[in-house]
């Protein structure tokens, strides 16, 4: 009896061991047929096999993208009861409306991985997961509501526009529709830019003051030089990412230098020039030390972001549970009824 | 003169309503939440923006909405005590709402037959918006109210709190008056009663009382307002009043 249970028992552990290999193997080949389809450019649905890291990878990118979002709103929220005249007001109002819209999509794609929603807020609480650094500066004037949607819906709309094609589909698809209000929102900051810039001395003042303060940060929105950033080179192979991110920057200066000069702003920055040889601006350098503070919770108002947000659920909850009450009891009711 | 004034009051109640609204903006409890109240905010700027832009025209000085909304004194602002009331809680916010919203629903309704072709489209525009609007209130009331005990507990103390304001909602003096005789004004005698029976249906659902304290404050449509009134209009105001006389 000892010796055939000694038999099965080894049987199980070779069984085991000659497994191992073959799962592996196994692994290779799906992996293998995912990378075909990515380089295909064949869409990676929800229910399709993707490599652990893929969707680790898209969890924190989607969801860092659902929080930039929201966190967004806070800035901007800022001036809506202050907005100049009722036109101004409207607008203001319908455009961080769209980004709380923006938000509500990117939490639906991050569920299509299997993430949950609450958790991943919990985590922008807790500090594990970051937005963009951009929303920790402060909104001071009415200019900035210009400054941000020229520039810092300009700079996401350079790296949103290549998301669109992203191997993911439900991310892709959400860009495509978050890029074209982000269109609009960026022609909405350049047009009240406009208007402050064609206004009195005060008003172009106030203009210059906003772009002097927002110019260098949204340069650092592209993120990190291309050689310091850890997570581009599988990102660009797996296209989730599809442009590096020293490309996109350049691509914006590129692209906005010439629309601050049709403005009649300065560009804060005195080693930038036009360059002949490349076909490109060369600008100044960054300030990196100020971008990792800022990241790292240091900026102006980090706190206070993550002070609203947390307060804005932990005020709801009694909202919640009485809309799940609520909710129960009506079943309840069906129930007996039925 | 009457009917500028009575546009004044359709507008500023819309304004300042609104304005109160978009103080939620980025707060709210829930995502989706957020988005429909800043939603209401912007129809009722919206709807401000119509009236009080007709009002400028009725009234012939050369002001239009702008000047109206941002640079009148605030006796002059002919809002309802209710909307200039602070958002509270959620469930104040929402109590509020509701009560106004169930007034606007049957006011809208009414003013579709006004003579005066201006006011009739714009409350053809508004009701559309407004019967939504109702609908979303009323169906967070019955929610609140049938929840939970603290949910109960808290929006029966929003109501306690809010009912004195709602005698106002039917205000009506001689400049009312000669409106309804000239046909602009429909009649709006039963308005009050519609209303109490709508309010009723919805609380009732809600397991809500009305209070027994029945006093009432008027004075938001005589320009007599309450102490939150300045500090929502120096933000309001903020911009028009540092930086006078320039586009933006």
């Amino acid at each position: 009896m000892l010796i055939l249970f000694v038999l099965i028992v080894l049987k199980h552990i070779f069984v085991l061991l000659s497994c191992v290999p073959m799962e592996n193997k196994n692994l290779e080949l799906l992996e293998e047929k995912f990378q075909q389809k990515i380089d295909q450019d064949i869409k990676i649905e929800p229910n399709d096999w993707m490599p652990d890291n893929y969707r680790q990878t898209l969890i924190r990118q989607i969801s860092q993208h659902a929080h930039s979002e929201v966190v967004g709103m806070l800035p901007e929220g800022n001036w809506i009861t202050r907005a100049p005249n009722l036109r101004r007001k409207a607008v203001l109002l319908a455009k961080v409306q769209d980004e709380a819209g923006h938000g509500l999509y990117l939490y639906s794609a991050v569920e299509t991985l299997g993430a949950d929603r609450e958790d991943t807020i919990d985590d922008l609480h807790s500090g594990k997961v970051k937005y963009s650094s951009i929303f920790n500066y402060p909104t001071l004037s009415w200019a900035d509501m210009g400054a941000i949607g020229w520039l810092v819906d300009g700079a996401a709309i350079m790296n949103q526009v290549p998301l669109c094609r992203c191997s993911y589909g439900p991310y892709a698809r959400a860009m495509v529709r978050v890029c074209k209000e982000e269109s609009f929102h960026q022609r909405q900051g350049f047009e009240i830019m406009t208007t402050l810039c064609k206004g009195t001395l005060e008003q172009k003042a106030m203009a210059q003051d906003a772009f002097n303060r927002f110019w260098w940060p949204a340069l650092m929105m592209f993120g990190p030089n291309d050689a310091d950033s850890k997570h581009s080179a599988q990102s660009m192979k797996w296209k989730i990412k599809r442009s590096t991110n020293d490309e996109l920057r350049q691509q914006f200066i590129d692209v906005t230098v010439p629309q601050a000069e049709l403005l009649g702003l300065t560009i804060p920055d005195a080693d930038l020039k036009w360059n002949e040889s490349t076909n490109h601006y060369d600008f100044g350098t960054i300030n990196w030390d100020e971008f990792w503070q800022v990241v790292n919770g240091n900026g102006p108002c980090n706190a206070e972001r993550i002070e609203a947000r947390t307060k804005a659920k932990e005020n709801g909850l009694w909202v919640r549970a009485a809309a799940m009450a609520h909710a129960e009891k009506q079943r309840e009711r069906t129930k007996q009824s039925a | 003169m009457e009917k500028f004034n009575y546009l004044l009051r359709l507008g500023d109640d819309s304004l300042i309503l609104g304005q109160r609204l978009a103080e939620w903006c980025g707060h709210g409890p829930i995502l989706e939440e957020d988005i429909a109240m800043t939603n209401i905010s912007l129809d009722l700027i919206g709807q401000a923006i119509s009236v009080l832009n007709y009002a400028g025209d009725v009234e012939c000085k050369g002001r239009d909405g702008d000047a109206l909304a941002f640079l009148r004194l605030e006796k002059d602002y002919k809002n309802l005590l209710l909307v200039e009331q602070k958002n509270g809680d959620f469930g104040d916010t929402m109590m509020r709402q509701f009560l106004f919203d169930a007034y606007r629903k049957l006011l809208f309704e009414r003013l579709q037959s006004s003579t005066d072709k201006q006011l009739a489209a714009i409350a053809e525009k508004s009701l559309k918006e407004t019967r939504y609007h109702f609908k979303h209130s009323a169906e967070w009331v019955i929610r609140l109210g049938d929840g939970t005990d603290e949910s109960h507990k808290r929006v029966q103390n929003s109501l306690n709190n809010l009912w004195r304001y709602t005698d106002e909602l039917f205000y009506v003096d001689a400049s009312d008056k000669v409106l309804t005789k000239q046909g602009i004004l429909p009649d709006l005698s039963d308005l009050k009663s519609l209303w109490l029976q709508e309010v009723n249906t919805v609380l009732d659902l809600a397991t809500l009382q009305i209070p027994t304290n029945n006093w009432q404050f008027e004075g938001g449509r005589k320009g007599v307002h309450s102490e939150h009134m300045g500090y929502l209009l120096s933000e309001l105001q903020f911009m028009q009043r540092v930086y006078p006389n320039m586009e933006w």
